[in-house]
């Protein structure tokens, strides 16, 4: 006698109700085609400058093959901790405050993992990278989202904060600049959260991977600011501004609580980040600087023509101060950011991203890369312009 | 550094009608600021950068060491310009250490090659010696890199 019962789903529930990607979606149209135009990429066009691969293949023959302390490698960690001394006026002790990830994405993920309990609430900006809801329904955690917008260059306003702080929130995650809407903060509007911060006995976890691709004006760090370095995890890491998005490495500076905490997490899920990655990271903060500063300045010279054409085109564009997208308004043309998104890529083969895949907030808006050539960039922006003029 | 000139130096290769769209000039600008910077003797023109494994122009290059005697007036400038002159002679320098002038030489044969070694450069009075090294392969030409040297085909076209 057959006594098997009908197999029910293994998934968990929380993960079962959490929605797929909006990117995911797009990729998977997008990525068989291959007459395409893509301002959907999210990272550097830029290869990884060879000094830098060349350590990590130096490692390699050298027979770095193993792990490394939980930590991370401490003449990497001794570096870290000059370069944010150096870029993000901040201290940390390379012994006890500073955790090498595998990328930030892991850095954000043990960083929640250990100063959450369930049911705790998260506050966040949206739009925003696709990871941060999706992690902090990971952790049980429960988020607040806080809209940013166009009239406030998506920067964070302040009054927002006061507006939806709702009790039981006890981490609020900030990403300046912003991926996907460039938005940037000034000293004074980060002195206004860091008092809502300290007011309200906040912890706040900043991932501030776009750092070094501000264009006017010198990236504020709020650890740096008066009381703030022992309440902010600061995470960092290469991907961005070094091009380094396939070694993984991020960083997690905070106190020695919260670096033990997040240690103990990390140690048990990854162990380490790889070393040969590691390795490569060193090379690139000890001698990088002429790299990051070469392919900034081609950003910026991108992110002028693009947001000058998208302009032009009547896609009202904010001149975004960091990252390397733009974040224009499709208001004008009555669609949707789907609608807009699909249309433009199956009328004119261009991909750019629906605002809504960041949120809903995101809506009414697409996410351009700059992150390709003038060509492409000039290709693209006729294109669009083709698309908006038909509608 | 002038704009049009940081965007030439970039290296991709642009009409003058596509820079100006990135600088947002007219197109009357970036080209005399182009007449500006050759005026100056900044920029010396336009060439294409050919793939050396190409059969298409040259398909012989050599590097010679050339040993010259400097003259009393104009030093090793007088006899440098004169070897300059010749077609052959793509790019010709003077170097410190064990020779005096860096010349490159190209041509359609390697005979053709030889001979303008042997019968013009090295009779050239003045020129007291020439040592002649054959390119064999080019790896990377003026900035770029050969074909097959970076694939970067797996990444994504749409990613977070």
């Amino acid at each position: 006698m057959n006594t098997i019962k009908e197999q029910t789903s293994f998934v968990a529930h929380h993960v079962r109700d959490m929605p797929r990607s909006g990117i995911r979606e797009f990729f998977e149209l997008v990525q068989g085609a291959d007459d395409v135009i893509s301002l959907g990429i999210g990272e550097p066009d830029f290869v990884t400058p060879w000094h830098i691969r060349e350590a990590a293949i130096y490692a390699l023959e050298k027979g770095k093959t193993g792990y490394t302390s939980n930590l991370g490698l401490l003449k990497l960690r001794k570096s870290v901790s000059k370069y944010m001394r150096k870029e993000f006026e901040v201290e940390y002790d390379p012994t006890k405050e500073i955790l090498i990830a595998v990328g930030v994405s892991e850095a954000l993920d043990i960083a929640l993992r250990a100063t959450i309990n369930p049911g705790d609430k998260v506050m966040y900006h949206e739009p925003c990278y696709v990871s941060y809801h999706p992690t902090i329904l990971m952790t049980h955690g429960v988020g607040v989202k806080v809209p940013t917008s166009e009239e406030d260059k998506f920067a964070l306003n302040p009054k927002r904060l006061w507006e939806y702080w709702e009790p039981g929130v006890k981490v609020l995650v900030l990403n300046f600049p912003t991926n996907p809407t460039g938005g940037t903060m000034t000293r004074e509007q980060l002195l206004e959260i860091a008092r809502f911060a300290q007011e309200k006995d906040v912890l706040v976890l900043s991932d501030e991977i776009y750092a070094e691709l501000t264009f006017e004006g010198k990236h504020t760090s709020i650890a740096s600011l008066p009381g703030m370095r022992d309440r902010t995890i600061l995470l960092h890491g290469c991907s961005k501004a070094f091009a380094m998005t396939g070694f993984r490495i991020g960083f997690a500076c905070a106190n020695p609580e919260l670096t033990e905490a997040m240690m103990k997490v990390h140690q048990y899920s990854m162990l380490c980040a790889p070393i040969l990655s590691q390795e490569a990271a060193f090379e690139a903060l000890e001698n990088g600087a002429d790299s990051v500063a070469r392919m900034k300045e081609q950003y910026q010279r991108r992110r002028d023509l693009i947001v000058r054409k998208l302009n032009a085109s009547g896609l009202a564009c904010h001149l975004s101060n960091g990252t390397f997208y733009a974040f224009p308004s499709i208001k004008s043309t009555g669609l949707d950011s789907k609608s807009f998104s699909l249309r433009l890529f199956e009328e004119q083969r261009v991909a750019a991203v629906p605002g809504t895949a960041f949120g809903e907030s995101g809506e009414g808006f697409i996410r351009c890369s700059y992150s390709t050539s003038y060509e492409n960039l000039l290709q693209a922006t006729d294109l669009i312009d083709k698309f908006v003029q038909s509608l | 550094m002038e704009k049009v000139l940081q965007l030439l130096v970039e290296g991709e290769s642009l009409t003058t009608r596509q820079m100006a769209e990135v600088l947002n000039y007219s197109e009357e600008e970036v080209e005399s600021q182009l007449q500006e910077l050759k005026k100056e003797n900044i920029l010396l023109g336009w060439r294409p950068v050919l793939n050396p494994s190409a059969e298409v122009d040259a398909v012989v290059r050599a590097v010679i060491e050339v040993k010259i005697k400097p003259e009393r007036e104009g030093g090793f400038d007088k006899l440098a310009e004169r070897i300059s002159r010749f077609d052959e002679v793509e790019s010709c320098y003077l170097m410190s250490g064990g020779y005096d002038l860096l010349v490159v030489v190209k041509g359609r044969q390697l005979h053709a090659v030889a001979g303008f070694i042997s019968e013009r450069l090295a009779t050239i009075e003045g020129v007291l010696s020439t040592a002649t090294h054959f390119l064999l392969r080019a790896y990377k030409e003026q900035g770029y890199l050969l074909p097959g040297v970076v694939d970067d085909s797996d990444k994504p076209k749409v990613s977070p």
